[in-house]
């Protein structure tokens, strides 16, 4: 088990750290989340040709540069500093593993390389209106017909939906129940049947839609009912990376507060030498380092495949729920006025902080998750 | 150059070991061998009982010692920080005279810096030294003290100059535990143990010779002291000499002195919550199927793993042999949220029983110790607040509390009633 990073891994961080504060200030993130895609293709083609960051975790057999999830934590925990308006969890995170976890050869053949240089921005669909996050709970169906499937249901809660490419769909086969006949399936966003609508987000850096499908021609990926363990392992490497990323959000907030209680003076002092003050921000650096460890820990665990990785990755999903908040709510305290005004950027982070809270499940869910795996240990229902 | 520097090394050691090593001499008579050879403390300069070895041929010497099972040089608790202490600050003699029979476990010691008016403010010192007709006069009190009561020495911080600032007038003494003048009773503790004493001086000499570092530097030598007693672990954790056939007389010595150090630490573990007990604990009382129990253990898993997790990065950021610095205090404050979440569920997870102690109660009195010592996380070895206000002003660079005390002569600074203060 490795506990600190390469090198070359931090210097990796380096030069996405510095190309983020260049290209994604407050004030593009502001631009961008007024617009209805939320996102800008331009930009995105270029943050691929410079920096290919979709190909990052993708074998070099798919065009990707064959890093592992460590390396693709780094690249979230660097977005969610710089709260990035961009595609990339839906489509390179959750759209890119569930083609590397369910689809067949040919079909990673054919459809990686466009995901990975950009051209393609894809969206994993799972949850519907019921938002729950077991995969279980689907009831989207595909019916087989001639040589193909057609897909009837409602997705929703699916991030960047509305204006991907591709769709990636979980449905069932009709009549089957729970785990059993789940199966994956590419479908394009403009395909005939399909209705799409952007749903009002509370974040709006980070862009959700409702899509109804209504006999939908559809390609299956992979085995026809076999996607529930692809789609587990996809949900358990999101989570994992979804937590990098909130904590890189998390510690952009902390130092935020920190300059802030620095910079501003009441009573003759800064804000900053009141012993209250600094309790809270010393609380503050021990609840992120927390998180941080336990994502880091779920980075590296999903790169080593370990077997308990799934609760490791809801751990540190938990973890990174409640910091992310806590360090969003103390930011705004700190700043006091100022902090709850629309032209102060702390509000951004913290709506990022609040959907992200329940985003691919709550701290509660996962933390019964982690009971799950360890606690109850093959002695559940005793 | 090295390989062969190892070799010769090793076969030096060997040689000495096939010669002396012994498991029925004395504990005390083996160690003298082993100071007075200098293969005690290998790294040490040969005019110190050591052997003038790098550390990685040092540590090649331990490597034989443990492999035929010799028993090393006496250097846990307090041992560890006269020694320290006395190879940072000692002079020439005082290395000579009390180096040598600390490593053979002839002299224990104990470290008498807290006191009852100053706990968290060490610098604070109220117990007084004064030099009539050559000798030092001490008066005063200090509190949790380990091993006061079967110590031969103890490294003394006492106040020499009243009319400087705090931290100017402290002075660093050698104190002989054994005279008229010192009485050692124990302090008992909320959970019923007894680990640590109260000291009284009353009129305690100290011979001129044995003040460490010059007079008014005091808080230099303590300094150097609490470094060492932060970066060293629990005395509970003490173990006996691995492997080799381990009978003999200097092993039963070697257990006894362990024991005897040990002793008052039995509750340590359970001052951290014991958190190795919870899952074990739902489980018998079926608490496990709470739904809201359920999630109080999700949360202490969450806070322990990543706790854990926390110590080992900030650990793999260190270069061979640095501290961990002021990030020691964000681990130890790690520790006490774990102790005091791990006490709650702890509570849940009992329901009624937690009003239980002793042989009736769960776990035979177990986790009712856990209760009533978990507290003690939070104030030992620097309360939260202080760490907090470490990690605010060392590692988040915020601006250091203002000082009511430190640029006026103490004799002037506002202190808790008590002997000393008068």
């Amino acid at each position: 088990m490795q506990y600190s990073f390469t090198t070359e891994q931090n210097e990796f961080r380096d030069v996405l750290r510095r190309f983020f504060e260049q290209s994604s200030p407050p004030h593009v993130v502001r631009r961008l989340m007024e617009t209805e895609a939320g996102w800008d293709r331009v930009f995105w083609r270029d943050l691929n040709t410079q920096l290919g960051l979709c190909g990052v975790h993708v074998p070099e057999t798919y065009g990707g540069m064959g890093f592992g999830f460590v390396e693709l934590g780094i690249v979230l925990e660097e977005m969610g500093r710089a709260l990035l308006c961009a595609p990339f969890f839906s489509s390179a995170v959750l759209a890119t593993n569930a083609i590397l976890n369910g689809a067949d050869e040919a079909q990673k053949a054919a459809l990686l390389p466009g995901l990975v240089a950009g051209d393609t921005v894809a969206a994993l669909a799972i949850t519907e209106s019921d938002g729950k996050w077991d995969p279980g709970a689907v009831a989207t169906t595909a019916q087989q017909t001639d040589g193909g499937y057609r897909l009837s249901g409602v997705k929703s809660f699916v991030i960047d939906g509305h204006s991907a490419d591709l769709l990636i769909v979980l449905a069932r086969l009709p009549g089957s129940k729970g785990e059993d006949g789940l199966s994956l399936f590419a479908v394009r966003g403009d395909a005939d049947g399909v209705k799409r609508r952007a749903l009002q987000t509370l974040d709006p850096t980070r862009k959700l839609a409702r899509i109804e499908f209504d006999g939908v021609e559809a390609e299956l990926l992979g085995k026809p009912g076999e996607a529930a363990g692809p789609i587990a392992r996809t949900l358990a490497q999101a989570t994992a990376m979804l937590a990098n990323e909130m904590v890189g959000g998390a510690e952009r907030l902390r130092e935020s507060a920190l300059d802030y209680a620095n910079l501003r003076v009441q009573f003759g002092r800064p804000v900053s030498a009141f012993q209250a003050m600094k309790h809270k921000q010393a609380d503050m650096l021990v609840d992120l380092e927390l998180a941080k460890s336990a994502a880091y820990q779920a980075a590296q665990a999903a790169a080593d495949d370990q077997p308990d990785f799934p609760a490791v990755a809801s751990l540190a999903k938990a973890s990174a729920s409640d910091a992310y908040v806590q360090t969003a709510i103390h930011t705004i305290q700190i700043h006091g006025g100022i902090g709850f005004t629309w032209e102060n950027d702390t509000h951004l982070w913290f709506k990022r902080a609040k959907s992200s809270e329940v985003l691919l499940g709550d701290a509660v869910w996962h933390r019964e998750a982690v009971v799950r795996a360890w606690a109850d240990g093959g002695r559940a229902g005793q | 150059m090295t390989a062969l520097m190892e070799a010769a090394v090793r076969a030096e050691i060997k040689d000495w070991l096939a010669a002396e090593w012994d498991p029925n001499l004395s504990l005390v008579e083996w160690r003298k061998r082993l100071v007075s050879s200098g293969w005690g403390a290998p790294s040490w300069p040969v005019t110190l009982f050591g052997r003038g070895l790098d550390p990685a041929l040092a540590s090649i010497v331990e490597g034989e010692m443990r492999r035929v099972g010799a028993v090393g040089v006496a250097r846990s608790g307090a041992r560890n920080l006269a020694i320290q202490t006395l190879l940072a600050h000692g002079s020439e003699a005082q290395k000579r005279d009390f180096l040598g029979p600390t490593l053979t476990g002839q002299y224990s010691w104990c470290q008498l810096f807290s006191e009852p008016g100053s706990g968290s403010d060490l610098a604070g010192a109220a117990t007084r030294a004064d030099l009539k007709d050559g000798r030092w006069i001490v008066n005063g009190q200090k509190v949790w003290t380990t091993s006061a009561d079967h110590a031969d020495w103890g490294l003394l911080l006492a106040r020499t100059d009243w009319d400087v600032p705090k931290h100017k007038g402290l002075s660093f003494f050698l104190i002989d535990m054994r005279q008229p003048g010192i009485e050692v009773r124990p302090l008992r503790q909320m959970n019923g143990y007894a680990s640590f004493n109260e000291v009284f001086l009353t009129d305690a000499e100290v011979a001129p010779e044995h003040m460490i570092g010059e007079l008014g530097d005091g808080w230099a030598v303590a300094t150097t002291t609490l470094m060492h007693e932060r970066s060293h672990g629990d005395p509970s954790a003490a173990k006996p000499t691995e492997a080799g056939g381990r009978q003999g007389r200097v092993y039963d010595e070697e257990r006894e002195e362990i024991a005897i150090a040990t002793e008052p630490y039995g509750w340590y573990p359970q001052r951290a919550g014991r958190v190795d007990l919870i899952l074990e604990r739902a489980q018998e009382t079926g608490k496990i199927n709470d739904p809201v129990v359920r999630d109080e253990i999700g949360k202490l898993l969450v806070l322990d793993h990543s706790a854990k997790w926390t110590a080992l990065r900030a650990r793999a950021k260190l270069a061979p042999g640095e501290g961990l610095g002021p990030t020691g205090s964000l681990i130890k404050l790690l520790g006490s949220h774990v102790a005091r979440t791990a006490a709650r569920v702890h509570t849940l997870i009992s329901g009624t029983d937690a009003m239980l102690a002793g042989t009736e109660a769960p776990k035979g009195g177990l986790i009712a110790e856990v209760l009533v010592s978990v507290p003690a996380v939070s104030i030992a070895g620097g309360t939260d607040e202080i760490q907090r206000n470490i990690i605010a002003e060392r590692i988040l660079r915020m601006p250091k509390e203002v000082n009511l005390d430190a640029n006026r002569p103490f004799r002037d600074v506002l202190k808790n009633p008590g002997p000393g203060t008068r």
